[in-house]
């Protein structure tokens, strides 16, 4: 986002600005935002509750720490975003306006809006309005660019059909980033669009689906002749998949752990709950002295402080230029990884001990955990969507063989049964 | 490796890298294979005149780092080292200058080390004894005005060369170190193979060997974990230089070899695992350079850098060269390909300051039971 904002978010402020920040956000904290329960899932924040944590935040300053002032936001650095996050770790935050709000659908916003647009970013700090990003599609979720959601002109307005998927928390949004097919006589990539989508519009429908661990954070969305002003196109229209990759970029900072805009999940107090705490399972299953659960509780620790610093590193890198904006891809393919090996590590640990607990014992156990394990290498992009990015981007080497390449999109085939019937 | 060298430091490497482009090509290497001390003499000394032995030295020597963090410029020189797997005992010889800083009754011999006019290395491991212990049984006792050292020690680097060896031994105040002259009556040198063509090891035995008790180092524990810390922190940054120069040639390599028509770099399965390859060398990088500063910087936090280091570096390392050697195929398990010798370093490297085993052990025993500082 360093080509729109007016001030320098890498600058790196003296010790004793930090420093004084850091005192005065500590002592705002302490008098205006609610103790973090540490059993509470931030996923279970309503849509009220997370507009009310922003607003707090907005009151003091701290919702946009490192946006610029103009929309609303602090005008500060990365520095005063990460003091803050570490001062904020046992308070209760609007972790759904941070992510995707903030740290991923924002900064497109801020980089393509028009003035107007840019108000979306303002209401977002203030608590007001809330957003998620929809670009996934029911027919495929790596092929983003191969989206058939359609949005047909028609006079002042743009007529929406079809159906987007996985965007997360989609029932407490009030308005969506739309990815949507605005030109299907050209190849793929140019004929796409993003539209800025009031949910409130009539012909959208919002459903929550249900995840292996019960959870009903995803949602699914449908378009029936959904009738959206064409004020509502971020950037050119055609130009979407631009727009898209920025999004996406930001994507990879957020869910990689890169990003000076989204609030910390709170992660420590989170582990510290029964369960997923490491530390805590092997105390509780008496095997402190076991050298292979000291060897288990040796790696996982030494995974998580190599992923710390390899976010610090990738972050600084791509900050002052050493490494493209793609190196970002490192840091979600390792997020990925590491939360792999920790939710086995975890299931380890447990061991017979952890394959059954109590009725209504609804705290993290590792082996319920294990079911879900995959999700964090599927969401926010597939690992291999990363590795492919990482060779070919990264590394330069050559790209995947793609069948759709250069052609327009109306001529190609989308499933075996075309296939066979053309 | 680091992102970011100011002035000074650039100088600095600028010049360890020129020097080592000039003399330790993979030539130069090969043939040191069939000498007795797998580097040379003068060559070393000249190194040493570059600064690779002084800068842990105390100021009054000489000493002080390039930038106010000589631990991590030492870890520029390793890395530069790596990518031309060069010999000599750098890693051990640093860690000793540190040890020796903190005293000054071996000003003499330190001074000959910041020379390079002569070695001297850590004995430290032990056969069924876990990096960095505790349980060493090497024993120091004092015997009037004297101390007296017994015990074996294992896998000490240089030990025909080195002119003295700083010991790792149980005293009964405790782990210490302590300087033994290599020609003190008792010390037996056995030398050893290692997978490595020309790095040179030994097991070195103190039977009853009896010297003046200033040889003793008063470092308490935590001083003395740090000497060790700068063995393995300062062998991890080579492991690093080896394997960017061993990912660079090997991609380069995919690129120019063609099968079925096309590059094998064009192959998802080949591109996916160099995916994986860079993210475990950037990952390395980034642990590595946050251990070599949290030495100085973090003094309290280094033990567990430093370990978390060697556990994720020894780890992938290997299996980052192996899998190299996978992509080149028929060719990378020739004695003719070079990559072997870099598979040998990374494989020494990854056994001789403690492996990935007592590494996460350590790391569990400062969380388990609040080991350490």
């Amino acid at each position: 986002m360093s080509t729109t904002v007016s001030h320098d978010i890498d600058r790196v402020p003296d010790a004793a600005e930090l420093e004084r920040y850091r005192a005065e956000a500590r002592e705002w904290l302490a008098e205006n935002m609610p103790p973090l329960d540490p059993r509470a899932d931030p996923n279970q924040q309503t849509k009220e509750h997370v507009k009310d944590l922003a607003r707090r935040l907005h009151s003091g300053g701290y919702s946009g720490i490192c946006f610029p002032r103009e929309v609303g936001g602090a005008g500060l650095t990365r520095s005063h975003h990460r003091v803050f996050c570490e001062e904020a770790a046992d308070y209760e935050l609007p972790i759904y306006l941070g992510t995707p709000g903030l740290s991923i659908i924002a900064p497109p916003i801020m980089e393509f809006g028009t003035e107007q647009q840019r108000e979306h970013v303002a209401a977002m700090l203030r608590g007001e309005r809330l957003f998620v990003q929809m670009m996934s599609e029911p027919t495929g979720g790596s092929d983003m660019a191969g989206a058939l959601t359609r949005a047909e002109r028609d006079g002042d307005v743009w007529v929406l059909n079809g159906s987007k998927i996985w965007s997360s928390g989609a029932s407490r949004a009030d308005w969506g980033l739309v990815l949507v097919r605005t030109d299907w006589s050209v190849p793929k990539h140019r004929g796409l669009s993003m539209l800025l989508l009031d949910l409130s519009l009539p012909g959208v429908t919002v459903n929550t689906i249900k995840m292996v661990d019960g959870s009903e954070e995803f949602c699914e969305e449908f378009f029936d002749d959904v009738q959206v002003p064409h004020e509502c196109i971020l950037g050119e229209p055609n130009d979407g998949w631009t727009v898209a990759n920025r999004l996406l970029f930001h994507e990879r900072q957020s869910v990689g752990g890169g990003s000076p805009y989204h609030f910390n999940r709170p992660k420590s107090a989170r582990s510290s709950a029964r369960g997923s705490d490491l530390v805590g399972i092997v105390g509780r299953n008496g095997r402190e002295a076991d050298p292979v659960a000291r060897q288990l509780i040796g790696e996982a620790h030494a995974n998580e402080l190599v992923g710390r610093q390899l976010i610090s590193r990738v972050s600084d890198a791509v900050a002052s230029g050493v490494l493209p904006p793609i190196a970002g891809s490192l840091l979600r393919l390792n997020t990925g990884v590491t939360a792999m090996r920790r939710g086995s590590i975890a299931l380890g640990l447990a061991g017979t001990e952890g394959a059954t607990w109590e009725d209504g014992d609804d705290a993290d156990h590792p082996a319920d955990q294990f079911i879900l394990r995959q999700a964090s290498c599927i969401g926010g992009g597939t690992t291999e969507m990363q590795r492919n990015l990482i060779s070919e981007r990264l590394l330069g080497m050559p790209r995947e063989p793609a069948a759709d390449k250069d052609r327009p999109f109306n001529e190609v085939r989308r499933s075996r049964r075309e296939e066979n019937t053309r | 490796m680091q992102l970011h060298l100011d002035d000074d430091q650039s100088i600095f490497v600028d010049t360890t890298r020129r020097y080592l482009a000039d003399t330790s090509d993979i030539a130069t290497i090969r043939a040191l294979a069939e000498t007795e001390r797998g580097f040379d003499a003068d060559w070393w000394a000249r190194g040493a005149e570059l600064g690779w032995t002084s800068l842990l030295a105390p100021e009054r020597m000489g000493g002080g780092g390039v930038s106010d963090d000589a631990v991590s410029d030492l870890a520029l020189i390793a890395f530069e080292r790596g990518r031309l797997i060069a010999p000599g005992p750098f890693a051990s010889v640093n860690a000793v200058v540190a040890a020796l800083a903190t005293s000054d009754a071996h000003d003499d011999l330190l001074a000959r080390l910041i020379a390079g006019t002569s070695v001297a290395t850590l004995a430290a491991s032990e056969r069924g004894v876990r990096w960095p212990g505790p349980g060493v049984t090497t024993s120091l006792s004092t015997v009037g005005d004297a101390v007296e050292i017994t015990g074996e020690k294992i896998t000490v680097e240089s030990a025909a060369v080195a002119e003295a060896f700083v010991v790792l031994a149980a005293g009964p105040e405790g782990d210490r170190l302590v300087v033994v002259p290599a020609d003190a009556d008792g010390v037996e040198i056995a030398p050893r193979r290692s997978p490595d063509l020309v790095r040179r090891f030994a097991d070195v035995t103190f039977r009853d060997v009896r010297i003046g008790r200033d040889a003793v180092l008063e470092l308490e524990r935590s001083d003395l974990e740090r000497v060790l810390d700068i063995a393995t922190v300062l062998q991890l940054a080579e492991t690093v230089g080896v394997l960017d120069r061993v990912l660079e040639f090997t991609i380069e390599w995919a690129s120019d070899r063609y099968s079925f028509g096309r590059p094998l770099s064009s192959y998802q399965e080949l591109k996916h695992r160099f995916a994986d390859m860079t993210l475990w060398l950037e990952a390395s990088k980034a642990t590595v350079t946050e251990a070599a500063a949290a030495v100085t910087k973090q003094p309290e936090q280094a033990g567990q850098y430093v370990s978390a280091a060697a556990s994720y570096v020894h780890e992938h390392g290997p299996e980052l060269v192996q899998d190299c050697v996978q992509m080149h195929g028929g060719i990378g398990v020739t004695w003719e390909h070079d990559i072997h010798l870099y598979l040998r370093r990374v494989t020494l490297n990854s056994l001789t300051c403690g492996t990935v085993a007592d590494h996460r052990e350590r790391l569990a025993s400062m969380i388990l039971e609040g080991a350490g500082r």
